[in-house]
């Protein structure tokens, strides 16, 4: 089945108002921020965000008053700081108050395995004694059953995404995608969500795809949509393609500091551009060229032969 | 002086990886300290990267984030993030690094909440593997900037567990093993005593005791043979200045 489609339609399909989301999966690489753009263009409200880290996109969601809730470890700008929105979100209730369920990458990731293997929780002993459970309903204190002593325990519940969505290296219009590099959380993600959105710097044929099965991210049939969008990672990495813009981190806490810059930013990126081409054309082609690809590094093909 | 802080806090952490150990490698200083460790003394320890990286030999370029592609180009295994947690939650970690907003005389660290958080003042950024980290590796590095807002006698929220209350707490709490074992400021090099309370090994060259216990928020215990952090070496520096020639996280 040919699941090819825009990104402005892929998001109006499948992420309505009121949606929990998971993006952002890989951590500081592979962002989707094309998709997290279209979600603001179009007006998405009550999301519930579901991520590890968030390297900013989060943050722009938050300002553009499109989240109610957020499920991650750490809200933030990592080469640069603090996320302004997120903080004025909490602090001051600015666009909006938001509910936050605070994890640890660890538990995040158990989480989404939790619903990925079809079962309530995980236990684990990681973040026993801290604030966490203080500030996440979805983590359980309880104690160990298979232990007289009954050592204390937590439960970590699990989450199922509405929507997971991935930015890859490359996919085929069927779904079947393939990435490549450090995988964060989206293999938990991708299988314990109800439905993948796949976005690709390229749409190639199944051939290719097939003749790497192990590279393959989830099963096709749970990939809902497929969008060709080149750069619509960007200003995050993506290996093999190009590299991370940090200019762009700098300058967004900069002008982020205040509502009324955020919303100058908002406007000259995001609401200002009609879709991804439009914000690589406002990037410039100079800049864009300057972090591809500058070496290559394939890895020798294996043999699937017999 | 010819070397900044922050040189010296990179050499510094440099120094507490051994040969062979498998580390956990957090972000910023700690990138960079992972590869002195590596070009000096500690050719076998190997990297992990919570983003989904194993590495054996230091990134060919500078790191601003742990998952820049040359952090994966030539890694020892790229994989997904459980897994590596999950072999530090069985015990494979032999030391792990984290930066904090606020610490206590305990080495619990506090990157969440300033203030109440049903209230806060200030809402940090969260745990990161922070907490991870904290809960799971042998034992704990923690890197920060050394002023009094920081250093306080109560962290508002415990993100990361240090040692909770002292003495028996990290056991209290089922915590399989760990704690910190070194926190290395802008000022000087605190460790723990048995009853898991920070007090200062070291200061650094540039600065004294009173002005470490001046930018700490409680009655700083101070080793009986305290004494100057020795200086990053010329061989460190080099490495460090190779790694950051432009200074990012160095300057």
């Amino acid at each position: 089945m040919n699941k090819r489609m825009t990104l402005r339609e892929a998001v109006e399909q499948f992420v309505p108002d009121g949606a929990s989301v998971a993006l952002g999966l890989c951590l500081e690489s592979l962002i989707p921020f094309a998709a997290g753009h279209e979600l603001i263009r179009q007006g998405r409200r009550h999301l519930t965000l579901i991520g590890p880290i968030s390297d900013m996109l989060f943050d722009q969601l938050i300002g553009a008053g499109c989240v109610d809730c957020v499920m991650a470890a750490w809200v933030g700008n990592v080469s640069a700081g603090l996320a302004h929105c997120f903080r004025r979100a909490v602090e001051q209730g600015l666009p909006h108050p938001i509910e936050v369920r605070d994890h640890s990458n660890f538990t995040m990731s158990l989480a989404l395995l939790a619903a990925a293997l079809g079962a309530p929780f995980i236990p684990t002993r990681t973040v026993l004694g801290t604030d966490l459970p203080n500030t996440n309903p979805d983590l359980i204190e309880s104690t160990n059953p298979l232990t007289e002593a009954g050592e204390p325990i937590i439960l970590v519940r699990a989450v199922q995404p509405d929507v997971a969505i991935l930015h890859v290296q490359r996919a085929d219009e069927e779904g079947h995608a393939h990435m490549w590099g450090n995988l964060g959380i989206s293999v938990e993600a991708a299988l314990a969500a109800k439905a993948v959105i796949v976005v690709a710097e390229e749409v190639v044929e199944r051939d290719v795809l097939l003749s790497d099965p192990n590279r393959i991210i989830v099963p096709a049939h749970k990939v809902v949509a497929v969008v060709e969008e080149p750069g619509g990672a960007h200003p995050s990495p993506v290996q093999g393609y190009y590299g991370r813009d940090h200019d762009v981190y700098h300058e967004y806490h900069r002008r982020t500091r205040t509502p009324e810059g955020f919303q100058a930013w908002l406007e000259e990126w995001v609401l200002g551009v009609p879709d991804r081409t439009a914000y690589l054309a406002r990037l410039g082609a100079e800049r864009w060229q300057r972090l591809q690809r500058r070496r290559s590094a394939p890895s020798v093909p294996v043999d699937y032969g017999y | 002086m010819d070397y900044t802080p922050q040189e010296l806090m990179v050499a510094a952490a440099a120094r507490e990886i051994k040969d062979g150990e498998v580390v956990f490698v957090g972000m910023r200083l700690p990138l960079i300290a992972f590869v002195v460790a590596k070009r000096t003394h500690a050719p076998t320890a190997v990297g992990y990267f919570e983003c989904g990286i194993v590495r054996e030999t230091p990134s060919p370029e500078l790191l601003y984030t742990m998952a820049d592609p040359p952090n994966v180009v030539g890694a020892a295994w790229a994989t997904q993030l459980p897994y590596l947690m999950g072999l530090m939650a069985s015990g494979w970690v032999d030391v792990g690094f984290i930066g904090g907003a606020q610490v206590d005389k305990h080495g619990n660290l506090n990157t969440s909440y300033i203030g109440s958080f049903k209230a806060p003042d200030v809402r940090l950024p969260g745990s990161g593997g922070a907490a991870d980290i904290a809960s799971l590796a042998r034992r704990l590095l923690i890197i920060m900037a050394h002023e009094r807002r920081r250093f306080v006698e109560q962290v508002d929220y415990i993100t990361s567990p240090g040692y909770g209350e002292g003495g028996e707490w990290r056991q209290m709490v089922g915590l399989p093993r760990g704690g910190p074992s070194a926190i290395i400021t802008t000022l000087g090099i605190l460790r723990f005593d048995e009853r898991g309370e920070a007090y200062l090994a070291s200061y650094h060259p540039f600065t004294t005791v009173d002005e470490v216990r001046a930018n700490t928020g409680w009655a700083l215990n101070v080793a009986p043979d305290v004494h100057p952090t020795p200086p990053p070496t010329e061989e460190e520096l080099r490495i460090i200045r190779e790694y950051d020639p432009h200074g990012f996280w160095t300057r």
